[in-house]
């Protein structure tokens, strides 16, 4: 196996619980071509045979990976970072821009509260130390989309350090066993986003819609304690859940709100680590998991053809499914960091050292954004377990999909219904049908009242569960009839009378005396085969188990 | 990898070329403040200079060809000439006399504003929706758009390369 190279990540079939972009089926219509979320798990497991396919050949030499993520979450706010324009995806373009964003003379930033507290938050969220006093600094680039020819951002003492991120892979037989695992974070730190660029390689010019100029993002940087692709992938979903949970990134990722840059480089067990490549601008979950592990792939192959690693900078081209080398805008690199004059040091206070008497508009509370936090994905995980006596991983899918844990809270409400059969029918059933048409929670055609009640039916026996996917299907072509209404009208009901169930049991035996012998000469599937033809001959509304009952009590006596 | 190796084959062609032409032709008109574009890099002519690699002008004015090389294109301003180089030194000296300030024992400031409290904004939309206003200011436009030219520094086209979406 070349899998246990990578620290025994992608060790066999496991599946990480997190799953690659499950949920948001963000794919629809988004330029990045995205296919399907039923393609995607396919696509995913077809990654597998590439990483070990290096095995065989090279079995003496391990080697480890390491990999390090730099996230940019743009922060959810009405407006921009340092101006007062509007923060909207696809708007018309530069309709969004104040002078400010288009750095001319004489503006100057406005420091936005609103994404001083979302940065608090995650750092909070994130286990980070805050820092109590912050500061800004400019970093130089030339760059059509970055007007002013520099970004504001804050690279010596940034407002969050020191964190972790807990996330979960799921291994073992039938993926039953979970592992959590932690990823430290260096630092948070507040900065400006770029304009775009739209290049029209026909006319050889570049269009630039500085709409997105100024946004304010969270740019989060995890220490290289990553070692492949999925554990990358589970990681930014489990940021993304709490950044979405915390309210202070929408994080979609097919919008551009969060946006990966990868480190990557490998090395014997042991040794010095090698030199590391960057892998730009990965800007979906599944690409994102290919990337890396391309990328570690070709660093491995590279090293053992006697070649070198250099320290460049690369992009995925998800057409090809490899990481290309792109040009160094400016060969090396010098961003020329300076302290942002118009911007004094950024001051937190906490409830002890909050000045009397402050303006509580100018004055941000730490102890009071601790207190305003929700409660995060793994708490939520947590009490479902408890609660409802739930699998991990079944926590885990019920997250992991929008509006789906609500939909599931919805149903449990109104209905009488096991929560373990209610979790069964919501992920199995509920969640196949939305895959398989490639919906969203809230655009299906069943609702959480629909479903209690169906789950009620099955409860009372009143309908077998064979009957009941029968009316869920009925009810997912939505023609507005209840569970009810359509078990009868379809006569889908459990034969209730008893009487009635015993005569079609001793016709069927009468009919059958070949499998009546066959069992009692101790066949025990022979009783199989009768139950069977008594559903057959009910039309399935009979219940087996009482089938069963009855069939015994009558070749007994 | 390779389109850096032509880059810089060419870069260094381009050197030997402004040495050869500064010698025939010293007469060459300054451009302040003119962008980097094709014909900005063909018409650039720097007399040649002492190309000491220890770019130690620190106290000793003098700017090496090299550091004004790497400063062109970080500040993407064409010094063009002499004159230009001159003027550069003698800023850089007026500065230096800062280091004859003893400054051992003070703890450097943020800024002048480093005991100033910073203003915190509501997050409000105030400002935006003046396209119309902004564009006015551009020297191209295409529909809405601000049109730049293509890639960064303009550079041969055969160093261009696929567009890639620009974050940092």
């Amino acid at each position: 196996m070349a899998a246990p190279m990578l620290r025994g990540c992608c060790l066999g079939r496991h599946w990480a619980l997190a799953c690659i972009d499950g949920g948001s089926r963000h794919g629809r219509g988004a330029a990045t071509g995205f296919t399907s979320s039923g393609k995607r798990g396919q696509s995913f497991v077809a990654q597998q045979p590439h990483i070990t396919a290096q095995k065989s050949r090279k079995g003496e030499h391990k080697w480890e990976a390491v990999v390090g993520l730099e996230i940019h979450a743009q922060i959810a706010s009405n407006s921009k970072l340092f101006s007062g324009s509007q923060v909207h995806f696809a708007a018309p373009p530069n309709s969004l821009v104040s002078f400010f964003d288009a750095s001319l003379p004489g503006t100057l930033p406005v420091l936005n509260r609103r994404c001083v507290e979302a940065a608090v938050m995650t750092g909070l969220a994130l286990n980070c130390h805050i820092n109590k006093k912050s500061l800004f600094d400019r970093k130089h680039y030339f760059y059509a989309d970055l007007p002013a020819g520099y970004q504001i951002t804050q690279q010596r003492l940034p407002i969050a350090v020191n964190g972790s991120l807990a996330y979960s892979v799921c291994v073992g037989k039938r993926w039953r066993q979970v592992i959590t695992k932690t990823v430290r974070i260096k630092q948070i730190q507040l900065e400006q986003d770029s304009g775009k660029s739209l290049h029209d390689e026909l006319r050889s010019q570049t269009l630039i819609d500085l709409n997105r100029a100024g946004v304010g993002l969270l740019e989060v940087v995890l220490e290289p304690d990553l070692s492949c692709g999925e554990e990358a992938t589970t990681a930014v979903r489990e940021l993304q859940l709490i950044l979405q949970a915390l309210g202070t990134s929408q994080a979609n990722m097919a919008e551009g709100q969060l946006r990966v840059d990868a480190n990557i480089s490998v090395h014997h067990p042991g040794e010095p680590l090698g030199v590391r490549t960057e892998v730009k601008n990965l800007n979906s979950a599944r690409f994102l998991a290919r990337a890396i592990d391309y990328e570690i792939q070709r660093q491995i192959n590279e090293l053992e053809n006697g070649c070198e690693i250099l320290n460049e900078t690369r992009s995925f081209d998800y057409k090809l499914g490899c990481t290309v080398p792109m040009r160094d805008k400016e060969g090396k690199q010098d961003y020329r960091f300076m302290p942002e004059p118009n911007l004094p040091p950024l001051l937190l206070y906490d409830t002890a050292s909050l000045p009397a008497g402050a303006d509580p508009q100018q004055v941000i509370n730490i102890d009071q954004i601790r207190e305003q936090l929700p409660e995060l994905p793994s708490e939520t995980r947590e009490k479902l377990i408890q609660q409802y006596g739930m699998l991990p991983e079944h926590s885990f899918a019920l997250l992991n999909e929008v509006g789906l844990l609500e939909f599931f809270q919805n149903v449990i409400k109104e209905t009488r219904a096991e929560p373990k059969k209610v979790t069964s029918w919501v992920l199995n059933i509920f969640l196949g049908f939305l895959k398989q048409q490639n919906l969203a929670v809230n655009e299906s055609p069943v609702t959480p009242s629909a479903l209690a009640e169906l789950l009620n039916l099955l409860d009372r026996k009143v309908i077998s569960s064979s009957a009941a996917k029968q009316v869920f299907e009925e009810l997912w072509r939505g023609k507005g009839k209840t569970p009810s209404q359509i078990v009868s009208e379809r006569k889908l009901e459990l034969m209730q009378d008893a009487e009635a169930l015993e005569r079609v049991c001793h016709a069927v035996m009468e009919g059958h005396p070949q499998v009546v012998m066959d069992m009692k000469r101790g066949n025990p599937r022979a009783i199989n085969k009768l139950i069977g033809l008594v559903r057959k001959a009910t039309h399935s509304r009979a219940d087996p188990t009482v089938i069963k009952e009855i069939l015994e009590k009558q070749l007994s006596s | 990898m390779w389109a850096r190796a032509v880059w810089l084959g060419r870069r260094s062609w381009m050197g030997w070329r402004r040495g050869f032409t500064s010698k025939g032709d010293p007469q060459v008109k300054t451009g302040a403040g003119r962008a980097g574009g094709e014909a900005a890099q063909e018409t650039e002519r720097v007399p040649p200079m002492t190309p000491s690699p220890a770019s130690s002008a620190q106290g000793s004015g003098r700017v090496t060809a090299e550091v004004i090389e790497h400063l062109e294109r970080l500040a993407l301003v064409d010094f063009g000439s002499q004159e230009a180089v001159a003027r550069l030194e003698k800023a850089i000296a007026f500065a230096d006399r800062l280091r004859a300030v003893d400054t051992d024992g003070v703890e450097p400031m943020e800024s002048v504003l480093e005991d100033r409290c910073l203003y915190l904004r509501s997050d409000n939309v105030v400002e935006g929706n003046c396209v119309e206003e902004l564009l006015q200011n551009a020297h191209r436009v295409v529909e809405e758009y601000f049109v730049a030219p293509p890639g960064n520094i303009s550079l041969s086209k055969q160093d261009e390369q696929k567009p890639f979406s620009h974050t940092d």
